[in-house]
């Protein structure tokens, strides 16, 4: 986004050098007592007898940065997904903006007013019926008495709770509960509204419907949107940009789908060809210890990218501790999405292996069949008795990423949402009745 | 080129940013909760609205029977269950003022923690709440004036009784302020919360509720009266009963602390909602 291109007028959220500090420990003594006698302590220069033994003063007060310099322009209407780790500060930033908390340094300006959904059905009171609740949680989220009589009949409809609407919301299953809330929550009038997981609770059925009113009143009556959640298809279905957030900061900011590829770690231009995996976590720690992969290197390449057209070369390094006979490997390649492409697989054994030798074998695979995208595996050694039963001998958790692009696509636009990862072969006409 | 923003998200407010045009928006939230408090308070109970009235009514045979038969204080000439009536029912608005808004940071925790609203909202319904509990349980305590008055006890209601709206509006004020004052200090300081219902209790024997100011040695009246609560106790004793003494130039001193501690207790509120969340 060009910066001087964006008019300031078209801006509902700017936010400037935003940062966060917490407190790291136990905040104060917690008592009145414990205070005073830490200050009377330090007036009179002696030690203070609440410190932790072994902690000098400065150290005491060690800091956490939960946002450490956020800069974020959001244009009206915009629907703007915030992914990241746990801890990355999204739910801090969301805190500031919807003014639960205060900044420690920075500013955020606002047009328009502002509602957070950050977790539905606060406020909600069980003694109350629904109705009641409705116009409760109706003002808590800064409606008007008037504003909730215009859209109480809207609010029950999309609830799906009429038949309980004047029951105490005690008596409502959680999912008559959530729905209701997020009833509430979707007829709110302002301008720029604030989800945190909100859709995490109810049916399929009802996030679906959920998501749809989300996209519609953004796109019918201009509302911005912030969005955040693990869920990478309701971001992808929701918003037009995307920002990632890590250890207080932003790294990226643009297109959703690129901004999904980095936080499931698939940055493109730091794909590396080479991996150590002795050091790798492993799922046990049975795993490793018969069969050790030491690294895994994509052949005669700089960054594992690769065209859709060239096989896949790549050399496995592992040290065996155990005579094994009939090893073999294979693997699942998911898409950036989490989803399995396929599976591939040595069918005839590797090798037998002896006792204390280091082994370095090379690997090719045909990967034509996968469309272009960004994809991952974790390698997996194991061998077969004559049963056919598989029993895994090392399996390290470090993900192997690679890059497919194709630069001489053929036939329809592939998409991954609709056709799929992997490209079947071609239809082939059969001429019949020459 | 500026842009009017309709708001600006900065880390600290102006100390002497009060915010009271934005709590007087959310008007209709302020009715909603007073609602909320008044209709799931006595739900679910056998006796409902009654207990309004028990209350006040059973502390004040419990306080005739040991202040007035055992111990055998005076009244100022009053029947002595109007006596303890007249000073029970404003102390028992004053003290659910008090007691009510002082939790309302930690008790709220979990809304304030999700959704902002201007957080004085809360104290306020609170002290509405407490406000139409006293009215209901001040017309049961005109009624047994009235019977007294009846029967021919010497009971007169004087023109200080006319003082009554401003007094009622004034403790709602005391309570509210000292309220908040403490909810601000417990979000660091639990203490306070273990203090509040003791305290209350304690400053009720330092105001003439069950015992007649006329009884104090002018020393120790003069101490009394700083209290705010005692002259306001004593007019209004004064005002629908006719006896007792009427400290208007105390009453004075009580509405300056009313103004300063209500006054502290909003910058403080102010101060502390801003980032209690952190520290609660």
């Amino acid at each position: 986004m060009d910066e001087k291109l964006l008019n300031e007028n078209d801006l509902a959220i700017k936010i400037e050098g935003l940062k966060k500090r917490y407190r790291l420990g136990v905040i104060g003594g917690g008592t009145l007592r414990g205070d005073i006698e830490s200050w009377w302590a330090r007036k009179r220069g002696k030690e203070d007898p609440n410190a932790k033994i072994g902690t000098k003063q400065h150290e005491k007060n060690e800091t956490f940065m939960a946002l450490d310099g956020i800069d974020l322009k959001v244009k009206k209407g915009e629907r703007l997904g915030i992914i990241g780790h746990n801890g990355a500060g999204k739910s801090t930033l969301l805190k500031l903006l919807s003014r639960v908390t205060a900044p420690t340094e920075g500013k955020i300006y606002l047009d328009g007013r502002i509602s957070s959904m950050l977790e539905v059905g606060t406020g909600f009171s069980p003694e109350l019926t629904g109705r009641e609740n409705i116009y409760l949680n109706g003002a808590i989220l800064g409606m008007t008495k008037d504003e909730v009589d215009r859209k109480i009949e809207d609010i029950i409809e999309f609830s799906e709770v009429r038949q309980f609407i004047d029951t105490p919301v005690k008596r409502y299953s959680s999912g008559m509960y959530v729905k209701l809330a997020f009833a509430v929550a979707a007829h709110l009038d302002s301008e720029i509204l604030i989800m945190d997981e909100v859709l995490a609770v109810g049916d399929m059925a009802f996030q679906q419907k959920c998501l749809n009113k989300m996209s519609d009143v953004s796109k019918e009556e201009g509302r911005t949107i912030l969005y955040v959640s693990h869920n990478m298809n309701t971001i992808r279905q929701l918003c037009e940009r995307c920002i990632v957030m890590d250890h207080g900061t932003v790294i990226f900011d643009g297109d959703v789908e690129k901004a999904i590829s980095m936080y499931l770690g698939f940055d493109s231009d730091e794909k590396p060809a080479r991996y150590e995996l002795t050091d790798s976590k492993r799922p046990s720690d049975f795993h490793g210890s018969k069969i050790h992969i030491t690294d895994f290197t994509f052949s005669d390449k700089e960054t594992a990218v690769f065209e859709r057209t060239e096989p896949l070369k790549f050399k496995v390094g592992f040290d065996a501790y155990d005579n094994i006979k009939g090893l073999k490997m294979y693997f699942s390649i998911y898409a950036s999405n989490n989803i399995c492409a396929g599976t591939a697989q040595t069918f005839e054994p590797i090798c037998d292996v002896t006792s204390g030798k280091h082994y370095d074998e090379e690997f090719r695979l045909d990967i034509s069949n996968i469309i272009e995208g960004d994809y991952y595996f974790r390698l997996d050694l194991f061998s077969a008795d004559s049963l056919g039963r598989h029993l895994s001998y090392d399996h390290p958790s470090q993900v192997i990423n690679f890059s497919i692009v194709d630069s001489y696509k053929k036939g329809i636009a592939f998409k991954r949402q609709y056709t799929g990862s992997v490209m079947l072969n071609e239809i082939e006409r059969v001429n019949v009745g020459l | 080129m500026s842009k009017q923003w309709t708001a600006v998200i900065e880390p600290q407010n102006k100390l002497f940013d009060l915010k009271l045009k934005e709590v007087l928006k959310y008007k209709d939230l302020i009715w909603l909760f007073v609602r909320r408090n008044l209709k799931t308070r006595y739900k679910q109970t056998v006796l409902g609205p009654l207990w309004f009235v028990i209350q006040p009514l059973f502390t004040t045979i419990v306080q005739t029977f040991v202040f007035g038969s055992i111990a055998g204080l005076s009244t100022d000439g009053l029947p002595q269950f109007l006596f303890y009536m007249a000073g029970n029912v404003p102390w028992a608005y004053f003290a659910a003022c008090l007691t009510g808004t002082s939790n309302t940071f930690v008790g709220n925790a979990g809304v304030f923690g999700k959704v902002y609203f201007p957080r004085l909202t809360t104290p306020i319904a609170t002290v509405i709440t407490a406000m139409l509990n006293f009215l209901i349980q001040f017309v049961m305590f005109l009624g047994f004036a009235f019977y007294y008055m009846a029967k021919g006890a010497n009971v007169n209601i004087t023109y200080v009784a006319m003082l009554t709206p401003l007094i009622i509006i004034q403790m709602a004020m005391l309570g509210m302020g000292f309220g908040i004052i403490i909810s601000s200090m417990t979000t660091k300081y639990r203490d306070l919360q273990v203090f509040v219902s003791f305290g209350v209790q304690l400053w009720m024997y330092a105001t003439p509720i069950i015992y007649a100011a006329s009884t104090l040695s002018p020393k120790l009246y003069k101490i009394i009266m700083l209290n705010p609560m005692a002259p306001i106790v004593e007019l209004m004793r004064y005002g629908w009963l006719g006896a007792g003494t009427t400290p208007i130039f105390y009453w004075g001193i009580s509405w300056i602390t009313t103004f300063a501690v209500l006054f502290i207790g909003i910058i403080m509120f102010n101060k502390v909602e801003k980032t209690f969340m952190d520290t609660v």
